[in-house]
């Protein structure tokens, strides 16, 4: 592989990586802020101890989140140096808001939220929640803002050494895809979460244990996912209309369409041949694509070869992408719906089958994310600035052998801290919300806690409650 | 007339702005990078827990600067972001593979039992690997990288320079005085003590590692010695080594006397006269000795919308960095880490 691929490569398997985070925290954030409202104006336990389990959840996707952050903050100068060389002036400041508004936010709140609970008030700590789920969404606003910007640039013009510069602002964070690039997101990442909770709490229910808090939670997490699931079926329409609009080569390789059509058909399977420029064992329903695309029998819809080879991304990808993360949608939809059948005839409780569906669909919003970015990602090739700046003229002048290197260790590094994640997270969750007793910090053979080593009043406090509602 | 007077100064501005960020990364990064550089030598597994309790609320938000440091330079001195991240392309990468590790295994360490030291070494070697990486970046900075039209052209090993290896072992006794200093103030008992007893070492190895460093670049980077030696910059200069020798004296007779916090507040004064000193050796170079910050400074629009952020938003995020340490004041206990947390029953 040359060392464009390589470093394509490298930042796809590492911001692939990154993205499982947010969309994990971004939607978690906003449960714990929503529990602990409700435990500050109910005073209601059931609430601190959901607040308490998926805090200890939150906090490690928290972590992975920011460390594999920091690498995409620095990846981009290290890998793509002809790129940051060509956009500082527009991508730069974007960023840097990011840094600004979000990412001090979020640390500036996380300790108190994390720790802060019996130093400060359950107000107090309301708000510190409320302020990291708020930083994580303006994050998630200032990131989509720059990469609709790739996708769709406005409001800059190169110069002749091909830098640009910047003439409107809006325009620049406004661009035509940036609202349905963010809602779709967004929307994501709590119907990805709704998902989360619900399986997890439809595991204790299944195991018949936490029932109460497990309860709460998968009811809350049932009516996210009702409102969500149709709603993010209807926001990818609109972005797939925009897309249509602006970048039709990429919603061509998604629709897997190769001549300009009208009334184009759904191809439901298919392998897209890019030598034959056709589709292989293709199952295609007539006008179905023109429908959702155009919302017109006969609307015309542009193909594939309409532009060169040589500005076609790569079709497969693309083509089987879009269709996991559809076909994903629509199964969480179906899921979402069963869920409120079950709930009118109040089966939701107690329908076992049912939380078997929801622990087996809980992983499916993060593969329907990754299929997703790969969509809008692979899609825009071989532009890395759609329509303006090559992909092939972005990369940094760093050898292939020193990217093969360090993509080989964060191939290592990623799996491996992905196992731990597994398996702490997945120990937490699998003990369930009424496990209180704090976390390994005392250990057989330390009697420290009275013996030398001074503790603040608050320690006691902490050990004595958890201690107590363990008993309990 | 005001936009003039901000396009004539911009680059003193931003360049006075990225030493601040810098500063503050290294100030505070430097204390929770301390703690894990000394977190092995550390007798006990109570002194340990002790430790990571102690800077677990803040990690974050100090470790937030060195994003805010890669994208200030993006926004601000794009060359010197696609000109000296791929110059240092390895010290960086491992740099990160370092952070990762220590990041996690705060989340980590907690939850596991019986391999507690596999978290334990992730912690202490990404923290010493953070470091060393951070001196070969400075090291290269001082020596200089090979630029040619625009960009970087040296090798993927260029950047590893014996000035570089000097600097990485200098900011291992440097981030581990700050450390030691934060424990002094932040401990007592047991923990304290050996806090007390390792910042001599610290104390040792970071004057003798400033010595080598300025003697070394000095002698080996000729622009460096122009700087300092040539008159009268020698005499204006002069200062910044003697107070530097008052610093570290003052820091060795009061490491068992005087306020907890005396030791942390003068060991970060030490390292504001060491970053003195790079500034004084760099300017105004952004690249050195290639593009300068009057070069290499974005487009005035592009500024302009920066500044107003700047302006507006980092006094809030310094005040709220402050209050989080605030929250978290007063000695450290064992409850106060991601192990604690009972929330309050109070309204």
């Amino acid at each position: 592989m040359d060392a464009v691929q390589l470093a394509r490569l490298q930042f796809a398997f590492t911001i692939g990586f990154h993205i499982l985070w947010p969309t994990f925290t971004i939607g978690t954030a906003w449960f714990i802020t929503w529990l602990s409202a409700l435990w500050w104006r109910t005073g209601n336990q059931v609430y601190r101890d959901l607040i308490r389990f998926w805090m200890r959840i939150f906090a490690l996707g928290f972590g992975m989140g920011v460390i594999t952050g920091i690498v995409l903050s620095y990846e981009i100068g290290t890998n793509w140096a002809g790129f940051s060389r060509s956009v500082s002036n527009v991508l730069g400041p974007l960023f840097l808001y990011e840094t600004l508004t979000a990412f001090f936010l979020e640390a500036g709140f996380i300790g108190i939220m994390l720790f802060g609970e019996g130093r400060v008030s359950r107000g107090a700590h309301f708000f510190a929640c409320l302020m990291v789920a708020i930083g994580a969404l303006i994050s998630s606003t200032w990131i989509i803002a720059a990469n609709s910007w790739m996708q769709t640039p406005a409001g800059a013009v190169a110069d002749a050494q091909g830098i640009y510069h910047v003439v409107d602002w809006s325009a620049v964070i406004f661009t035509s895809s940036f609202p349905y690039r963010l809602a779709h997101m967004v929307c994501a990442s709590f119907l990805t979460c709704s998902f989360v909770v619900a399986g997890v709490s439809a595991f204790h229910m299944w195991r018949r244990q936490h029932l109460v808090a497990s309860r709460t939670a998968f009811s809350m997490a049932m009516w996210m996912a009702l409102i969500l699931a149709p709603a993010q079926i209807f926001i990818g329409d609109l972005h797939g209309r925009n897309t249509l609009a602006q970048q039709p080569t990429k919603l061509a390789a998604m629709e897997g369409l190769w001549e300009t059509t009208r009334g184009p058909g759904m191809t439901v399977i298919g392998w897209p041949d890019m030598k034959a420029e056709r589709n292989l064992y293709a199952i295609e329903f007539p006008h179905l694509a023109s429908l959702y695309l155009t919302h017109s029998w006969d609307g015309e819809v542009q193909g594939l070869k309409a532009v060169p080879p040589g500005d076609r991304p790569y079709v497969p990808v693309v083509f089987f992408a879009f269709r996991i993360m559809a076909g994903i949608g629509v199964i969480l939809l179906v899921t979402a719906i069963t869920g409120l059948v079950l709930r009118l005839r109040r089966r939701l409780f107690y329908a076992h089958w049912f939380h078997i569906v929801a622990m087996a669909v809980t992983p499916l919003g993060f593969i329907a994310v990754l299929a997703g970015w790969t969509v809008t990602e692979a899609g825009r090739q071989p532009w890395i600035i759609y329509g303006l700046l090559r992909t092939a003229d972005a990369v940094a002048p760093v050898t292939a052998g020193a990217v093969t290197t360090t993509l080989l260790i964060f191939f290592l590094v990623y799996n491996f801290l992905l196992l731990a994640f597994f398996w702490f997270a997945g120990r937490v969750a699998l003990k369930g919300p009424a496990d209180n007793a704090l976390p390994t910090r005392e250990r057989p053979g330390i009697d420290r806690t009275n013996a030398g080593v001074p503790t603040h009043k608050a320690s006691s406090l902490a050990i004595g409650d958890g201690a107590g509602h363990l008993g309990a | 007339m005001i936009w003039q007077f901000f396009t004539d100064h911009a680059p003193l501005l931003f360049g006075a702005l990225a030493a601040f960020c810098v500063t503050v990364y290294v100030l505070a990064d430097g204390l929770d990078l301390g703690v894990g550089i000394l977190f092995l030598a550390a007798p006990r597994n109570a002194d340990r827990d002790l430790m990571m309790a102690s800077i677990e609320p803040v990690w974050d938000g100090n470790e937030t600067w060195l994003v805010m440091g890669g994208t200030l330079l993006f926004a601000v001195f794009p060359a010197g972001y696609y000109v000296l991240l791929p110059a240092f392309y390895l010290p960086i990468m491992f740099m990160l593979f370092a952070l990762i590790f220590r990041g996690v295994a705060f989340g980590f360490r907690l939850q596991a039992t019986r391999f507690r030291f596999v978290w334990d070494a992730a912690f202490a070697g990404g923290s010493i690997l953070a470091t060393l990486c951070q001196g070969m970046i400075l090291g290269g900075l001082v020596t200089g990288v090979p630029v040619d039209n625009g960009m970087f052209t040296g090798g993927t090993f260029s950047s590893f320079t014996l000035l570089g290896l000097l600097c990485g072992v200098g900011l291992l006794g440097g981030y581990g005085l700050i450390g030691a200093g934060w424990l002094i103030w932040k401990t007592d008992g047991p923990t304290q003590v050996f806090a007390r007893e390792i910042a001599h070492a610290a104390l040792i190895l970071v004057a003798i590692m400033m010595l080598l460093v300025s003697a070394w670049s000095a002698w080996s980077v000729p622009e460096v010695a122009a700087r300092w030696f040539s008159w009268p910059n020698l005499i204006l200069l002069a200062p910044v080594p003697l107070v530097t020798l008052a610093v570290i004296a003052s820091i060795w007779r009061g490491l068992w006397r005087g306020a907890d916090a005396r030791t942390f507040l003068l060991s970060l004064g030490l390292f504001m006269l060491g970053l003195l000193g790079l500034v004084v050796s760099l300017w105004p170079y952004v690249v050195p000795r290639s593009v300068t910050v009057w070069d290499g400074i974005s487009d005035p629009q592009s500024l302009a919308f920066i500044m107003a952020g700047v302006v507006l938003i980092l006094p809030v995020v310094l005040v709220y960095q402050a209050h989080a340490y605030w929250v978290f004041r007063g000695k450290t206990g064992l409850a106060d880490g991601y192990g604690g947390g009972a929330i309050s029953t109070k309204a």
